[in-house]
């Protein structure tokens, strides 16, 4: 993975230096709140409900095992033992007190970490797939370009002040695992038909109150001109994007707004302008020195099959289910991707202790070369576990309640902190996904259920991405009781879409009984080996709507 | 200020968050801060709500606390309690993760 040069450390650690002065003024009355908060926010220190709440960035969802020992320390000394990963694979703490970020930033700094850019309006830390430089079909480590883009946009003055937040997804399979279409600017990285490495670029995704699908302008962008055209949409963005109304001051409204053809002829027009000044002509010589850090690590000559596994599976159910739901292809034989998952039956989505965080950075360590990866769905991945020693990693895992079989299942659901900790939220989205969760325990009929994915935002600006959930659950506020929205059929691979409003909104109650009425329903109509978002697009809402309103 | 109350509520109190740690606490009838929703003063009617949050004023400018504003709340049982889940659920904690912090602590609010 990569590691900090000499000018990323020094940026960082004159970060840290910078905010403990402005943290020092703030506590001595030098500053006043007004004057402090986007001082804070630029450091990713909110206040939330209960608390200040630290957002840390996980560039692409990388940590080394370091990394993870670190977030588990600062978990015990400045936290409550546990921390949140989110929907954009970064880390979130609940309950830092303010006099203690500077220490706790340092601490973070000494292993190459921060949380510069997790929020206010600039491009903030870009997402990619999990199984970067792992997966079968993989054209290109989406994390080189990732790094590169990390690079480009840290304090890059032009877009520290840009209309709102940014946010880029990069991934390198068809199979979409890092939800490109719903990111301000979404890259696919794909091959021409002369072998060459290039970019199709999305532009105008995203989530919250007005969910838009990115809509494709460019094929194909040569690697040397990615930054390049990146600045020429972040240019036209800068310029015409809206400032007037914080609702509508996203790109995806821009791209609406102005239709996709003329958002094209502008970021042409503007990318034809900086390739005649020659600015931005990504050097190989630094594409190579990054592309080396991310060089394949030294996996082991080994035969695809492995009598272990083989024989483990046979001898231990539990041990079978895990393999089949949480454990991935690897591209090189005798390897396999994990999956740890966050969502223990009835527990918090994406909340990890201080101990769990220990015990994965010891298990990558030892078994998948002492790096891993967060996930947007809110889990953990060991890219690189041999097959042989797969059985080993599950008893680790189960040791520490990490081997929850439900990849991909009903129970490994995303959801936002919601208003158990959000000052924004409206309604509750973690009882709801542990009342869900305990509804559909058991493993065999979640297997029978099969692919399911439902996600809930406690409010509209959807961080728990309910729009593309195949079952979507938002909260909303009537009159200080919370109720719950449902949705169908959206998805955030590369078939996105955003679901369907089914109908009325139910009760806390109710909730969780129309969640079974809409699998009870899917069982009913499903045809053979199809998924609930398959039968969702063959026969659409209006089984579901029956099922779930006529009766009452 | 953010107000997240409703209009013509009867019975308010007064909310922010402590500025060195961020921790919610709630304005006493003698005009110190306490952790405690059951210290907090309580201002019955407009022109009593209006004047409480007033008293926030020196606090703020001497860097005590930050973001002030009332909210409604109830006495019942010679206790007060919050009127919105989301006030309940800021002075009792979050809903969830009951093994730790004040939804420990003041076990039963929640339930």
């Amino acid at each position: 993975m990569y590691r900090y040069d000499e000018f990323d450390q020094q940026l960082v650690n004159e970060r840290v230096a910078q905010f403990r002065g402005q943290v020092g003024r703030r506590l001595s009355g030098e500053l006043t709140e007004d004057e402090f908060k986007p001082l804070r926010l630029m450091n990713g220190v909110y206040l939330q409900l209960h608390a200040y709440m630290l957002r840390i960035a996980v560039p692409y969802g990388t940590l080394s095992s370091k990394q993870l020992r670190m977030l588990a320390h600062v978990g015990r000394k400045y936290d409550r033992g546990y921390g949140h990963f989110t929907t954009r694979q970064n880390l979130q703490f609940n309950w830092p007190a303010l006099k203690d970020m500077p220490d706790l930033l340092a601490e973070l700094a000494s292993v190459e970490m921060h949380a510069i850019q997790t929020s206010g309006n600039c491009i903030r830390n870009v997402t990619s797939d999990q199984y970067a430089g792992a997966a079968k079909n993989e054209i290109e480590d989406p994390r080189i370009v990732s790094e590169i883009i990390r690079q480009w946009s840290t304090f890059h003055p032009e877009f520290s002040f840009l209309p709102r937040k940014f946010k880029i997804a990069v991934s390198g399979t068809p199979d979409d695992r890092a939800a490109i279409r719903v990111h301000d600017i979404g890259i696919q990285i794909v091959q021409n038909g002369k072998g060459e490495i290039g970019y199709e670029i999305y532009v105008g995704g995203g989530l919250g109150r007005t969910p838009m699908i990115g809509k494709k302008i460019a094929g194909f962008v040569p690697k040397e001109d990615l930054l390049a055209y990146l600045e020429a949409v972040m240019r036209v963005y800068n310029m015409y994007g809206r400032r007037d109304n914080i609702y509508k001051a996203r790109i995806k409204i821009l791209v609406h707004e102005i239709g996709v053809e003329e958002m094209t002829r502008q970021v042409e027009a503007e990318f034809a302008e900086l390739r005649k000044a020659g600015a931005l002509h990504l050097p190989q010589e630094e594409v190579a020195r990054i592309e080396a850090y991310f060089r394949p690590p030294s996996h082991e000559n080994l035969p695809d099959d492995s009598a272990e596994l083989n024989k483990a599976v046979l001898a231990d159910r539990g041990f079978a289910n895990w393999v089949k739901s949480n454990v991935a292809q690897h591209k090189v034989p005798g390897y396999a991707i994990v999956n740890i998952s966050l969502k223990p039956i009835g527990g918090v989505p994406g909340d990890c202790t201080s101990d769990q965080m220990d015990a994965v950075a010891d298990i990558a360590e030892k078994y998948s070369f002492d790096e891993l990866r967060v996930t947007h769905e809110q889990n953990l991945t060991l890219a690189h576990v041999r097959k042989k020693d797969l059985h080993a990693v599950y008893e680790l895992l189960k040791a520490h309640d990490l081997a929850t079989p439900n990849i991909g299942l009903i129970t490994d659901q995303i959801a936002c902190p919601g208003l158990d900790y959000c000052a924004l939220a409206n309604a509750r989205s973690i009882p709801l996904a542990q009342q869900i969760s305990e509804r559909f325990a058991d493993i065999e009929r979640q297997h029978e259920i099969g692919e399911l994915k439902i996600n809930t935002s406690g409010c509209i600006n959807a961080c728990g991405h309910h729009h593309v959930g195949h079952i979507g659950i938002l909260g909303v506020d009537k009159k200080g009781v919370e109720y719950y929205q449902v949705t169908l059929g959206g998805a955030a691979d590369e078939k996105t879409a955003i679901g369907d409003i089914v109908g009325r909104a139910f009760t806390e109650d109710e909730v969780v009984d129309a969640i079974e009425t809409i699998v009870t329903t899917y069982i009913g109509v499903r045809q053979n080996g199809e998924r609930f978002i398959d039968t969702y697009r063959r026969v659409g809402i209006d089984p579901f709507k029956e099922s779930l309103y006529e009766t009452h | 200020m953010a107000q997240h109350t409703r209009k013509g509520a009867q019975f308010q109190a007064l909310t922010a968050n402590r500025l060195s740690d961020g921790i919610v606490v709630y304005l006493a009838a003698d005009d110190r801060w306490s952790e405690s929703l059951q210290d907090s003063d309580v201002a019955e009617g407009k022109e009593a709500a209006d004047a409480l949050l007033a008293r926030a004023t020196p606090s703020v400018d001497r860097n005590e606390v930050v973001e002030p504003y009332l909210f409604e709340v109830s006495r019942e049982d010679g206790g007060i309690r919050a009127v919105s889940v989301r006030e309940t659920i800021r002075q009792a904690g979050p809903t969830v993760r009951r093994d730790l912090g004040k939804q420990a602590e003041l076990a039963g609010v929640h339930d």
